[in-house]
Parts: structure tokens; C-alpha cells; sequence
């Protein structure tokens, strides 16, 4: 396939994720994700592949761990409720070095919250979730074609350092429709899964896929394992774009489809006369903290924009590292910023009004 | 010379850190049996649950995954689904299947997936020192039933087999006991037919296994097999809930 199509967000990851291997999809059904499932529940018997609505989220990632452990590509999506429910699967999956995908069609929160578009996943996404010591690899495309690329590469990641990957979009990804192309893509380089629990076939010592190390120190000993994969994670995996940073004010950072809007915003303030960039982070963990302080050396201030009260401008603030002042501007709750909203903000702090 | 009794071969040989007089060894030992029994050890790919067979991924001669609490049932879907010519079995507890698991054990149930459950009844939470589980009967006393559970404020013990019997996905249920040698023999034989069904693709089977905590009972281990027979037998009768039939495919 390799013609335009025109796609809605949620159906463009599905068919994504098919052509990237994953045969096996659990799901339960939840807005504004369920063109997810739906497409998952029509196409996955014509390629072989299986859907399966769980009980629950909760009972849908522990599939996700046993068909990963059993060393399938595997994928299951929900939106933020849903994804609360699945932090303990989560949680387990990178205890157990698991790769998996996990799509978060974001909607506001906290609660039942909304069904409209947010970011208000952030932290749980990027800052763990579920218990323990460990990460996911986040990507936060801000198309449907960029959503489609990053699902491929999701399941390459996740295979690549055994870990769960998560497609971090909002409801506005989800639900709009856009032209794509499946192109075709150089796969990773990755190691045959001799670990999965297939049988022995009296060939080999048992496969074990487990996260308990009863043994203090064992424990110990994994998480400084994994977290040394994080760090190669970090130098690696980090996706960043920089738009126009060099000789600017203003530098305005957001990511997933908030970043289009702060880019119409960056065109506009522009127009005004006003020196602004952006910077807008592909991946959130591992989050481009360098990127962010190259250019905070030259630049005066950041302006970071998000549909939340505020949860990655710390990153930002730790990136930035005290060398200039950071701002906020958000909206919460499925209210998005326009652009005119962001300009606004712009001319507040070019003249001094904003703290 | 030929030999009488080993260990079987889909046991591995390994200590097992169960409490003197628990019967868990017996039922681990039954497993293996079966497996061995029906040469299917490399085929199978066994689910251990949170509780006092944590660890039972050690004990098996076979691949392994560690569930979280209650979810045993929903990763072997995961594994089954991925490898349907797997035999995969799930290893629960009462807390595990009958409480925080209610949902993944009804559901596998619903959906007829083709696993077997071997679900160990001890009406009792083992592992974190004797609370009241799903299972404990009226009256029992446990560390947070110390009064004895008052079916009033602390509800009615689940009968897991009766429920399942209900659901049409279900291809056999069997309560066993393993407090004698007649019973444990009987045990045996429905974890191999389960696991045969299994092998067959007849649906969802589950094995209850009343099974003894003498630590937590505060018992001897012979006391605790009386009060198996006197306490939970009356309350929890041995036989077969549903048996969808040895040649019905």
C-alpha cells in the first residue's frame, strides 16, 4: 500500500499496527478510541490476526503480558480512564521486560473527566504510571501520517529493548481525518525472542517471564540493568523538532497536535514582528532535555503550551535548568488553545506582564 | 530392578517452600503427574498466580509466566491465544481466582478459552498470614475474621464450581479433595482429564482442589485434614459440576 488514503487517526494506528506485524489486539471499549477496536475487530480475522474484547481493561493488558510473553506483537489501546485501569498490567510488563504497544487516545481527566481532547496524561504516561522503577518509551505524533510512522516504529522499539511503548494522541488524533501513506519501512534490527514461553519442546531449560526477585538485592540489581538501557534509550530514542530557534525571543514547546496549533500561532506572532520558535518533542520519554538546553542558551524565555494544567513544562523547567524564565499556558478539560490565545500569551510576556 | 516411585519428570527438582502438612506439594506433584502422564511438558506453558504458589513457576518443569493478583486467567488467554497447540494451565488460590479474579475466571469461563484452571481452595488467604478469603466458611475464624466470619457484616463464602456450572462455555468442572489417598487419586484423574479436554479443544476446565493451611488453620496437619473433611466437605461436596462428555468435541 503505498497510495494516499484519507484516514481518521484512531482506524490509520490500526491499520498501522497491522502492517507492522501485530496480529493480536485486546481491547475494551472506550471514547474516543473505539474506531480502534472496531477496525481491529474487521480487519484482524482477514490477516490472520486476533481481536478479543476483554472484560475489562484491566483483564485486556494482562492478555497484552501473556501473548507478549509467549513472544507475539501485540498491541491494545484504550483512553485515560482505561488507561488508569491498565497501569498494573503496565507495570508488570516492564517489570517482566515485555514488549508491547499501548495507545492512549487521551481525553480530560481526572475521573470520568470528559470525552473532548487533553494532555492531561502526561505524567502517568512519562513519569511511570503504575508502581515502581521504570519507564515507557512515549511517542506523541501531531498527525495521522505521523501517528501511522511512529506506530510502525513502536513495535520495533518495543521488540528492540523488550519494553512497552506507549502512542501517546488525544482525542482531536484520534478522531480527524487526514490523508496517509503506508510506506515502506527498514525494519530494526532485532534478536529472535528465545525467551518466550512457547513450549520447551523438551529442547531447551524452561522460559520464565516474570517481574518477582524475592531477593532484595536481585531486585536491586535488575532495575539498575534496565535502568542502563534507559540511559542508551536516552542517547538514542530521543525524536525532537526544532522549528526556527536560532536568533529568537520566544521559544514555545508542545507536542502531538497541540504543537500545529503553536506552529499557527509561532506564523502569526511572526507576522507581528515578534522573534518566537518552537520546539516540538517527538518522543516525551526520553524527553529532549539537550535540544531544549542548546537553545536556552540563546533564546530568552520559553513558552510552554499544553492542553492540561501544566504537566510538561517541569520537564521543560528541568531542561531549561534555570538559565531563563519558563512560562505556562494551557487549557484543561477538553478546551483547546487557539492560536490567537497562544499570540496573546506571546506579546504578555514580550512586555513584562506575564511572571 | 525397576522403580517404583520417582519424582515425576515435569517437576523439577527443586525445594519448594510450602509450610510442613500444606497440601500445595501433594497438588503440585498431581500436576506434574498429568503432565507427565500425557507427555505434554514441552507443550505446556503454566500461569502462576500472587499467593502462596507465587513461586510455583520454579517448580515446573515447563515454561512459566507470573501473573498479577487474580490475573492468571486473562495472561494464559494471552498465551493460549498466541499458541493454541500449548497446553496452558492456570495455578490460583481462593483469594486470587474467587476474589480479585472474579472477572478474568468468569470471562475465560464465558469465552469457553481452552485452559485449565487448577484452582486450590483452602478458604483462606495463606501468604499474607490468614485473612478471610472468598472461600472461608461461616463462622471460621481467620486473622481478620477474629470473631469468626458473621455472614451478616462479612457475607457468604463463594462456591466457585456451582457458579461456573451455569456458563455454557465451560467443558468440565470437578471439586476434588486431596485429604486421603482414595481422594488424592481421584484428584489426579480430573487434572488429566481437564488437561485431555484441553488437548481435545473442548473448552474451559477448572479443577477445585480443597486443599489444607494448617499454619494459618492453627492446626496440626492431621487436625487440618479432619477439619477439611468436617468443616469445608459439607459445605464444599466433592464431584463433577458440568462434564460436556469424553467424545463431544
Amino acid at each position: 500500500m503505498s497510495e494516499k488514503l484519507l484516514m481518521k487517526g484512531n482506524e490509520a494506528i490500526s491499520e498501522a499496527a497491522i502492517q507492522a506485524g501485530c496480529r493480536y489486539f485486546f481491547g475494551y471499549p472506550i471514547t474516543p478510541q473505539n474506531e480502534i477496536p472496531a477496525y481491529m475487530s474487521k480487519r484482524m480475522p482477514k490477516v490472520n490476526g486476533l481481536y478479543l474484547q476483554a472484560e475489562s481493561e484491566v483483564s485486556a493488558i494482562n492478555m497484552v503480558y501473556g501473548a507478549a510473553g509467549a513472544g507475539a506483537r501485540v498491541m491494545t489501546s484504550s483512553s485515560s480512564p482505561g488507561i488508569s485501569l491498565k497501569q498494573e498490567g503496565i507495570s508488570y510488563i516492564a517489570g517482566s521486560e515485555l514488549p508491547c504497544v499501548i495507545v492512549n487516545i487521551v481525553r480530560g481527566g481526572p475521573g470520568l473527566g470528559g470525552i473532548q481532547p487533553a494532555q492531561s496524561d502526561y505524567f502517568q504516561s512519562v513519569k511511570g504510571g503504575g508502581h515502581g522503577d521504570y519507564k515507557l518509551v512515549v511517542l506523541v505524533p501531531s498527525s495521522v501520517q505521523e501517528a501511522v510512522d511512529m506506530t510502525i516504529e513502536a513495535f520495533d522499539i518495543a521488540d528492540m529493548y523488550r519494553m512497552p511503548v506507549m502512542i501517546l494522541g488525544d482525542g482531536l488524533l484520534g478522531q480527524m481525518m487526514e490523508p496517509v501513506v503506508f510506506k515502506s519501512y527498514e525494519p530494526r534490527q532485532i534478536l529472535e525472542k528465545t525467551w518466550g514461553t512457547t513450549g520447551t519442546e523438551g529442547k531447551r531449560k524452561p522460559n520464565i517471564i516474570n517481574s518477582l526477585y524475592i531477593d532484595p538485592k536481585d531486585l536491586e540489581d535488575k532495575n539498575i540493568e534496565r535502568f542502563e538501557r534507559y540511559k542508551y534509550i536516552e542517547k538514542n530514542e530521543v525524536q525532537v523538532e526544532v522549528v526556527d530557534c536560532e536568533d529568537v525571543d520566544i521559544v514555545l514547546i508542545a507536542y502531538g497536535t497541540m504543537a500545529r496549533v503553536v506552529k499557527s500561532a509561532m506564523k502569526i506572532a511572526r507576522e507581528q514582528g515578534y522573534k518566537v520558535g518552537v520546539i516540538r518533542p517527538l518522543t516525551v520519554w526520553p524527553f529532549p532535555t539537550e535540544a531544549i538546553c542548546k537553545v536556552a542558551r540563546t533564546a530568552k524565555a520559553f513558552l510552554t503550551i499544553e492542553m492540561s494544567m501544566g504537566q510538561m513544562v517541569e520537564d521543560v523547567k528541568l531542561a531549561v535548568n534555570g538559565q531563563k524564565p519558563v512560562y505556562f499556558y494551557g487549557r484543561t478539560g477538553g478546551m483547546v488553545p487557539t492560536p490567537n490565545d497562544i499570540v496573546e500569551e506571546i506579546k504578555k510576556i514580550s512586555g513584562g506582564e506575564k511572571l | 530392578m525397576t522403580k517404583a516411585f520417582e519424582r515425576p519428570k515435569a517437576l523439577a527438582d527443586v525445594q519448594q517452600h510450602y509450610c510442613p502438612g500444606c497440601t500445595h506439594g501433594i497438588i503440585h506433584r498431581l500436576v506434574a503427574e498429568a503432565m507427565d502422564c500425557l507427555d505434554i511438558n514441552g507443550k505446556t506453558v503454566g500461569v502462576a498466580p500472587v499467593g502462596c504458589a507465587v513461586f510455583a513457576y520454579n517448580y515446573f518443569n515447563c515454561d512459566m509466566q507470573q501473573a498479577a493478583h487474580g490475573r492468571a486467567p486473562a495472561v494464559a488467554t494471552g498465551v493460549k491465544r498466541v499458541h493454541p497447540d500449548n497446553i496452558v494451565f492456570t495455578y490460583q488460590g481462593d483469594g486470587d481466582l474467587a476474589a480479585i479474579g472474579t472477572a478474568e475466571m468468569i470471562h475465560a469461563a464465558a469465552r469457553g478459552e481452552n485452559i485449565t484452571i487448577i484452582f486450590v481452595n483452602n478458604a483462606i488467604y495463606g501468604m499474607t498470614g490468614g485473612q478471610m478469603a472468598p472461600t472461608t466458611l461461616a463462622g471460621q475464624v481467620t486473622q481478620t475474621t477474629p470473631y469468626g466470619r458473621n455472614t451478616q457484616t462479612q457475607g457468604y463464602p463463594i462456591s466457585v464450581c456451582e457458579i461456573l456450572a451455569t456458563i455454557e462455555g465451560v467443558a468440565y468442572l470437578e471439586r476434588v479433595s486431596v485429604d486421603n489417598v482414595k481422594n488424592i487419586r481421584g484428584a489426579k484423574k480430573a487434572i488429566e482429564k481437564a488437561f485431555r479436554y484441553q488437548k481435545e479443544d473442548k473448552g474451559f476446565t477448572l479443577i477445585e482442589i480443597l486443599s489444607t493451611c494448617p499454619t494459618n488453620w492453627g492446626l496440626t496437619p492431621l487436625e487440618s485434614l479432619d477439619w477439611l473433611r468436617d468443616n469445608m466437605m459439607p459445605h464444599y461436596p466433592l464431584g463433577i459440576f458440568k462434564d460436556k462428555g469424553e467424545d463431544k468435541a
